[in-house]
């Protein structure tokens, strides 16, 4: 009996039971329906007309075409993919559900997994209808890089859920006071992780923090891809390392900012 | 007063019912042992003690910052405590909470059900959380038997205090608890819809034989539904007792009474 419902079960009826009612929440509002698609849509647009003008006063970028392109499109799955986790996340301590959770046989790794195929669910309702747009608007394929783009996701959602779990566990244990972090963290990596420019870019030392990011390597691998028309493995495998060590470390924290969220009784207060 | 005979209609006399309680049996429902909780400088709960038989309904009186809520989020598990232990159904709270979660609920005005899903799919979210066998005729007959049929179908968010409160409690219900942890279900409702709450949870105990800790400001409620009483003051435990030994015990005619004595701090001689 006590093996049955250990801390380590993992139910895949539970999960579904989540992403239920992820989707519940979802489908209930048109108008979240349409903010997934609106901001990747308009960065598109802007992203997508600068790299034409400047492909038109330049050669460089005219050889790159689709830099600019394909790396908004890159970054919105790393953005978004966070953003997704997060938001379902944030439903429960809006609607002050989370004392009902957390008292449920549900166990961390299954609410976790539910967010997960949540920010995967969000991002395709997102990102997939904006891919077919940049094909209209400028020609640019995203699916045309093929097994590229599957190791460029693989890398990139990885990251965004590593990010997700580690604020997770901060709002967790600060409760709504740590809200901003889930809808700014993410912009301390557009800088640091050469979303637009090459790390050669970057001063030395700094070069040093964005090796240490796996998207710095899917971002530079992008640009081997479309500039020199290499795909660069090396990277990609590099950049799993570093985010199985990260993701590892985001779920220790995770696991460690719930016992002291236990600890300090922030779990019925998530509205503080 | 008699409060407990009359009613719940128990087949057993009051003094048996004590006796029954002393008897300390092999494994209570809930055993409070030395329990301390403190958040930096206060303390909410400092070093109580109780062992509640299964199949009792116990009431746990207090002012507001008695430390009624913090022992409650204890016993679910959703607070560690800082000293002293906590069992459920032989489990340790909260390290071994997976192996009795499924066999525990709770109602409590501090936490609500997703206001933009419907009741139905509340409910039904729940019930799978729950792993409830035929969810639908489960969520059906607790929709008819709390009045809810006609709501099922109604965004959360849309309901009175009275209806949510419902729904709260079919939420409590659904898995069929053996242990039903109540923080003021009655709070908010209007006399009648409070009076028609308590004949529910009478039914339930009395069908199905579950452990009831209610916390309560309500000393009818309390008078009518429990046969044993903790009243807890700056988080010590004042008294333990029936509700007709306490009555006897400070020369009033009710519970409310008793319970100003203890709250104003005059002992029980004094009282009398």
């Amino acid at each position: 009996m006590a093996s049955a419902h250990s801390t380590f079960e993992f139910s895949l009826n539970r999960v579904a039971a989540m992403v239920r009612r992820y989707w519940y929440l979802l489908i209930s509002s048109w108008p979240r329906l349409l903010d997934l698609v609106y901001w990747p849509t308009v960065q598109m647009l802007m992203w997508g007309f600068l790299q034409t003008y400047v492909a038109s006063n330049s050669g460089y970028f005219a050889n790159a075409a689709g830099v600019f392109i394909g790396a908004v499109l890159l970054w919105d799955i790393l953005f978004r993919g966070q953003l997704g986790f997060s938001i379902s996340f944030l439903e429960e301590m809006w609607a002050r559900n989370l004392g009902n959770l957390m008292m449920s046989p549900l166990r961390p790794a299954e609410f976790i997994s539910a967010l997960m195929i949540m920010s995967i669910v969000r991002l395709s309702i997102g990102m997939i209808p904006v891919t077919f747009l940049a094909i209209a608007f400028f020609g640019f394929n995203l699916w045309s890089m093929g097994l590229a783009l599957a190791a460029f996701f693989v890398n990139l959602i990885l990251t965004s859920w590593t990010i997700g779990i580690f604020v997770a566990g901060l709002l967790l244990r600060n409760g709504m006071g740590a809200e901003s972090m889930a809808w700014t963290i993410m912009f301390l990596f557009l800088p640091l992780t050469c979303v637009y420019y090459p790390v050669a870019v970057l001063p030395h030392w700094l070069q040093y923090v964005a090796w240490s990011l796996p998207p710095t390597y899917v971002f530079e691998g992008m640009r081997a891809l479309l500039i020199d028309h290499v795909f660069r493995s090396d990277l990609m495998l590099e950049a799993l390392a570093f985010n199985v060590v990260l993701f590892g470390g985001a779920v220790f924290a995770f696991l460690k900012l719930l016992e002291s969220a236990r600890t300090q009784g922030s779990l019925l207060q998530g509205a503080d | 007063m008699g409060s407990c005979a009359r009613g719940l209609a128990l087949p057993v006399a009051e003094d048996q019912i004590w006796a029954i309680m002393d008897a300390s049996s092999a494994i209570p429902a809930i055993a409070v042992e030395n329990l301390v909780k403190r958040y930096k400088a206060a303390t909410a709960v400092d070093g109580i003690s109780f062992r509640l038989p299964a199949g009792t309904v116990t009431g746990l009186l207090g002012g507001n910052g008695a430390g009624k809520t913090t022992t409650i989020a204890m016993i679910m598990g959703l607070v560690a405590p800082t000293a002293g232990t906590v069992s459920v159904l032989g489990a340790q709270m909260p390290k071994q909470r997976y192996r009795v979660l499924h066999r525990m609920n709770f109602e409590s005005p501090y936490v609500d059900m997703p206001m933009r899903l419907t009741v139905r799919q509340n409910l039904s979210v729940f019930a799978q959380l729950y792993a409830v066998r035929d969810a639908a005729g489960r969520i059906a007959n607790l929709a008819a038997d709390l009045d809810l049929t006609e709501f099922l179908d109604r965004p959360a968010g849309k309901l009175s205090a009275g209806q949510k409160t419902r729904v709260s409690l079919a939420k409590s219900l659904l898995n069929r608890p053996d242990v039903l942890l109540l923080d003021e279900p009655t709070a908010s409702l209007d006399p009648d819809t409070a009076d028609w709450v308590r004949a529910r949870l009478e039914r339930y105990r009395a069908e199905t034989g579950a452990t009831i800790l209610l916390a309560s400001h309500n000393m009818n409620e309390v008078e009518r539904l429990c046969e044993r009483v903790i009243i807890m003051k700056k988080g010590r435990i004042e008294d333990d007792d029936t509700p007709a030994r306490l009555l006897a015990r400070y020369g009033r005619e009710t519970l409310e009474e008793v319970f100003l004595d203890v709250a104003r701090g005059r002992d029980r001689e004094a009282a009398s």
